[in-house]
């Protein structure tokens, strides 16, 4: 990323380390109540067993036998599955909603894991080592060895045009994805552009199509990373994943290609250019402002001096 | 180029207690091409029955009936259907079409079926309907609202659309008045002319006489009913 | 000439009921076929055995795919069907509602089959539609509306033009014109006549219909009880019917 170019990286080490020292540390004991991670070891091996078929089949979905959670569906109870599987207890945990650390839905999950794994938890992305997400990927970029693991509600991308799941299993089976690409020419048709901005449908090294889960198509070219990017949903019982480096493809036309759009403005606080932006209505008069969604790359570029247009206003 | 040779047929009424009529037996004819046959006797004799089992519309009981080659009474439904787009026209009492179809349509299909373009089959049936008299104004029309001499002219014009090198004709002059009447035997002449071997039933006697070499009496070839 | 299709002793059993019984026959390019009889005689197990929807207990169904020559349908992997399904073949169902996609725009119905085979430029696919739009008789304006918003004819040729577009050899229909107003049956008829006819289509129609029959198709198989009791030249059959019970089908035809 340019904005990564633009500062020294160890600047950004630095107030990196200093917001991450305000974090809690691993308390290195979990709740003796629960197991720990909550699920129970069996349970975990069994999603893990999951997770290694999803990475061997890239954009497969794998069902798996989906446990009720002390939390609705809907609030990520496939993420948090795949995470328990996943976390050990030495592992940095981070966890965003639309790309925030302190909403209900991540703070709570954070919670979770602190009580049930006593693990480390860090809002700076470079730290983590395990980030559960919502809707969002972090605009620092990922490295090698960190997982990715995304809260999915519907994983078949095929759903909302072919209702029938024996059909759609077999659509995937044969290949016949056609019908992804009718999805495409309704928008047009009916937009004039493909005005699909989020669940953006991609296909895997070339075989199966994938929905990348309702982060923005902005997020789209990110998908091919480093990291290990693993895909849960509860509600729906499937496990998907990207291993690191796998080719993602965005679908589109040739004479409408793909396009990672986002909101024509700079961040008002940190000034970036670049970065996805969350449109915050700020008083009665229709004023408004634009912010980073995520707000831990927001912070440690205002912690570096960067400043937006509104920076220097109090804000409520 | 048609020839029959000892041909039979019987009716079996399958819902009326399987009661067997016998309708032909022995019928032989040949036409040579060129050449005008007028099938006559009495109504009921079974002069069309003959036409239709020579058009293969009806199922020949025994014997043979070669047309151009082509054994009707042995040959494969799509032996038929290749036999009617390419040698064997008929020009029946009646006229079936798809309703809503545009006469101009109606007249062009056998030339399109056989291959011919859009351009060269409106063209064919224009020149046809003109020469029928049939007004201008109606050919956009479906026929099936037609008068029942304007309907058989639509016919009679359908089955000249092609040049077929074997023809039926049943009835063509029939319910035509005087100036059309003349217009269908100089079409029947010029297919003579063309080679072309056709079998008629023509009521109308000064027709027959006009166009018919020779006419054929099918009263020959009624089943010995057992007394 | 090679057949299109071939269909050798084709047998369908529902447990001990004979769904349709040792069915043969011989299809060639440019050939359309009608299938009657009344409602549970077959005909359309028959129909879905051939195209298949439903695997028959024995027999064979060979057709003549483009790449490889003869293939039986039945030994097929389903992709190769399935791909057959998308390219050689169509099926036309009484029901515009189940060859449809309800949710999605008439253009997007009739672009569908371009993109499973692999188009991807959207204005070629769009000229496609509006094009064979314009061949079924539907304004070329309606391009975006959904098919819910078609009357029962119109949907029915959006169903026909969505069949079409991928340049098939073989259509199977299963009462096309089924549950229309009569007026709009003459129509549809007249544009199925023209389509095979200018396309060189071959199809294999079931109806209990025969008047459609006559006007459409060039052979007849009459089915009764799973068995086909009769079959020959559409005319032949329906003019000279040979066996009781086609005698009894076409002299229980109400005339108008």
């Amino acid at each position: 990323m340019s904005v990564q170019t633009a500062m020294d990286e160890a600047q950004v080490d630095q107030a990196q380390a200093d917001r991450a020292s305000t974090d809690q540390a691993g308390t290195g004991r979990h709740d003796p109540a629960y197991n720990f991670a909550y699920l129970d070891e069996q349970t975990k091996r069994m999603i893990r067993r999951a997770l290694l078929k999803a990475l061997a089949i890239p954009g497969y979905q794998v069902p798996f036998a989906s446990r009720e959670m002390p939390m609705p569906y809907g609030w990520g109870t496939g993420g948090v599955q795949v995470t328990a599987a996943c976390l050990e207890p030495d592992d940095v945990l981070k966890v965003i909603d639309q790309g925030a650390d302190d909403t209900t839905n991540a703070v709570s999950i954070r919670k979770f894991f602190q009580r049930t794994a006593g693990v480390a938890v860090t809002e700076a992305t470079g730290e983590a080592s395990l980030i559960q997400t919502r809707h969002r990927i972090p605009e620092t970029p990922l490295t090698e060895g960190q997982i990715l693991v995304y809260q999915v509600p519907i994983p078949e991308p095929l759903r909302f045009l072919e209702p029938r799941e024996t059909e759609t299993r077999k659509m995937h089976a044969l290949e016949e994805y056609g019908l992804m690409h009718v999805k495409l020419y309704e928008d047009i048709a009916h937009n004039g552009a493909i005005s699909t901005a989020y669940a953006y449908p991609v296909k895997v090294e070339g075989r199966y199509v994938m929905d990348p889960s309702p982060i923005p198509k902005f997020d789209n070219p990110r998908l091919e990373s480093p990291a290990i990017q693993l895909f849960g949903a509860g509600r729906e019982q499937r496990i998907y994943a990207l291993p690191p480096y796998c080719r993602v493809e965005s679908l589109d036309f040739e004479d409408h290609p793909f396009e990672a759009s986002k909101a024509d403005h700079d961040c008002d606080l940190c000034g970036c250019g670049d970065s996805y932006l969350d449109e915050v209505i700020v008083d009665d008069e229709g004023g408004r402002m634009f912010v980073c969604s995520d707000t831990d790359f927001c912070a440690t570029r205002r912690a570096l001096g960067h400043a937006g247009r509104l920076s220097g206003e109090a804000l409520a | 180029m048609i020839a029959l040779s000892d041909v039979s047929k019987d009716f079996v009424l399958h819902n009326q207690g399987g009661a067997v009529i016998p309708v032909m037996a022995g019928a032989s004819l040949e036409v040579a091409p060129g050449e005008c046959v007028a099938l006559v006797g009495n109504s009921g004799a079974g002069k069309s029955t003959l036409m239709r089992m020579i058009y293969g519309n009806y199922l020949c009981g025994a014997g043979s009936i070669m047309v151009g080659g082509l054994d009707v009474a042995r040959a494969a439904p799509r032996e038929v259907i290749a036999l009617r787009r390419e040698v064997l026209g008929y020009v029946s009492q009646f006229l079936r079409v798809v309703p809503r179809v545009p006469t101009l349509d109606v007249v062009a299909e056998p030339v399109w079926a056989a291959g011919g373009s859009r351009s060269e089959g409106e063209a064919r049936a224009r020149d046809l309907l003109a020469r029928l008299n049939l007004p201008e104004r109606l050919w956009s029309l479906s026929p099936t609202t037609f008068s029942g001499g304007e309907q058989q002219r639509v016919n009679i014009a359908r089955g000249f659309a092609r040049s077929f090198p074997a023809m039926l004709l049943d009835e063509p002059t029939a319910s035509l008045d005087a100036t059309n009447r003349e217009v269908v035997l100089d079409l029947i002449r010029e297919a003579k002319a063309g080679g072309a071997a056709i079998l008629g039933i023509f009521h109308d006697e000064a027709a027959r006489e006009a166009i018919c070499d020779r006419e054929l009496d099918v009263s020959g070839f009624a089943p010995r009913v057992a007394s | 000439m090679t057949p299109l299709l071939q269909v050798d002793g084709l047998t369908k059993r529902y447990g001990a009921r004979l769904g349709c019984g040792d069915v043969s026959f011989d299809l060639y390019p440019g050939e359309v076929m009608g299938i009657v009889g009344e409602s549970g005689s077959g005909k359309s197990t028959l129909l879905s055995c051939l195209a298949g929807h439903l695997a028959p207990d024995a027999g064979r169904v060979v057709f003549d795919t483009r790449a490889e020559g003869a293939r039986d349908v039945l030994t097929m992997s389903e992709p190769e069907r399935r791909m057959l399904g998308r390219t050689d073949w169509a099926f036309v169902h009484q029901h515009a509602r189940d060859g449809l996609r309800m949710g999605v725009s008439a253009g997007a119905n009739v672009g569908e089959r371009l993109m499973a085979v692999g188009a991807r430029h959207y204005g070629d696919i769009r000229e496609q539609a509006v094009d064979w739009l314009g061949r079924v008789e539907i304004p070329a304006d309606r391009v975006d509306d959904r098919p819910r918003a078609f009357s029962g004819g119109m949907q029915q040729r959006l169903q026909i033009a969505r069949n079409l577009v991928t340049g098939p050899r073989l259509v199977f229909m299963d009462e096309p014109t089924g549950g229309l107003d009569v007026s709009v049956q003459a129509r549809l008829l007249d544009l199925l006549r023209g389509l095979v006819r200018e396309m060189g289509l071959s199809a294999i129609i079931v109806t209990h219909d025969l008047a459609v029959v006559r006007l459409l198709a060039d052979r007849l198989m009459v089915m009764k009880d799973g068995r086909v009791v009769e079959a020959g030249l559409t005319d032949q059959v329906l003019d000279d019917p040979q066996h009781g019970y086609t005698q009894l089908l076409v002299s229980s035809v109400l005339l108008v």
